[in-house]
């Protein structure tokens, strides 16, 4: 079935959170020792929405973002991309580089990789748990930076799910500093075909 | 104030003048422009994926270039544009993320760009202008009164087709 996703149980809707919950928690965790800031993380949300309405959930496609894209290979195939606004990035640099709060006004090619490199130990730590709690083997392709309008970034995740289906299966989880100079969303997005494998794997296949 | 008319992603909107029709935040997506000068009547198309036929499911015409041009031509026509009065201007299809070994999903935006030039071609619509490729995204709009195609980018400012 293409749509399955719109037929899952609430039951479902909740393990899936808890599969968001335990793999940011992991996240947030790394990236508050990165930065030295505590982290606050929000529920997962696991939403169920029509392709096009999946840019609102970070303010509107054209909502200018930095975003860090990394392909999940493994036996539950898919995305993550991890967004952050783009006052964000750079306050994020401004801690990681050691530099006073304001400093970064534009991206430098070393902050870039900076950038990439959270996004990879966030990914990394944040699909570690998951392999953990679902016992499938689950790894990062290397990561990929865009700074631009979210719609545009997110239409590469959108795309694919595009060939079979209108919705998107989106585990979406919210970080932030205390101070909110730091914030980021944080999005896996199955390839439609993992669904059913995460599903089995953490025994609450219909 | 003319009204403004969103089209989502896998969408198309047709109008008449003095309305503008607005898409946001493009990427590998492309925008269709479509334009009878005359009768001042066109519409915008945002579609997401090249072929419907190679896809698993169709409910939905309008995300595929070979389904959303052809219906988009005809709702034209429906409210009063002529045929052979058409012309076209196609933005977006750009590449987002560049990774080292280009997978071939990587390359959606040239495969979108590619079906929609060959679908206008079929259908003998002319193409006026185009802004296509890149790694940047882009939100377009068409001014249905003067038919203007003007493409907004964060990277490279804006510009008018």
């Amino acid at each position: 079935m293409s749509e399955d996703i719109l037929h899952l149980s609430a039951m479902q809707l909740d393990a899936l959170r808890e599969v968001g919950n335990i793999g940011a928690g992991n996240a947030a965790t790394a990236l508050s020792q990165i930065i030295n800031h505590k982290i606050d993380m929000t529920v997962p949300r696991v939403a169920i929405l029509p392709l096009g309405e999946v840019p609102d959930v970070v303010g509107g496609a054209e909502t200018m973002v930095a975003g860090v894209y990394l392909k999940v290979y493994g036996l539950a195939p898919g995305s993550i991309l991890f967004l952050l606004p783009y006052s964000s990035a750079f306050s994020l640099v401004d801690m990681l580089m050691g530099r006073q709060q304001g400093e970064t006004k534009i991206l430098s090619a070393i902050d870039e990789s900076a950038l990439m490199e959270i996004g990879n130990i966030l990914a990394g730590s944040y699909l570690n748990a998951l392999s953990h709690f679902t016992q499938l083997t689950l790894l990062p392709s290397i990561p990929a930076l865009s700074v631009d309008m979210a719609g545009a970034l997110l239409s590469v995740m959108l795309i694919q799910l595009g060939q079979v289906g209108d919705h998107a299966l989106v585990i979406e989880t919210e970080f932030s500093t205390e101070t909110n100079d730091v914030k980021g969303h944080f999005f896996l997005i199955p390839d439609p075909g993992s669904l059913g494998t995460i599903l089995t794997a953490i025994g609450v296949r219909s | 104030m003319a009204e403004l008319v969103k089209v989502g992603m896998a969408d198309y909107k047709v109008g008449c003048a003095p309305a503008s029709l607005i898409s946001y935040g493009l990427g590998s997506c492309v925008g269709i422009a479509l334009f009878d000068p005359v009768a001042k009547i066109g519409g915008l198309s945002h579609i997401m994926l090249p072929d419907s036929s190679s896809a698993k499911s169709v409910e939905n015409p309008a995300k595929f270039a070979d389904s959303a041009i052809p219906l988009m031509v005809a709702d034209i026509i429906r409210l009063g544009g002529i045929r052979t009065r058409i012309w076209a201007k196609i933005a977006g299809g750009a590449q987002m993320f560049a990774f080292a070994n280009t997978m071939e999903i990587m390359r959606i935006g040239d495969r979108n760009t590619e079906a929609v030039l060959s679908i206008l071609a079929q259908l003998n619509i002319p193409l006026r202008g185009r802004d296509t490729g890149g790694n940047y995204g882009r939100t377009v709009e068409l001014n249905l009164e003067k038919g203007i195609f003007r493409i907004k980018t964060i990277a490279k400012g804006e510009k008018e087709l």
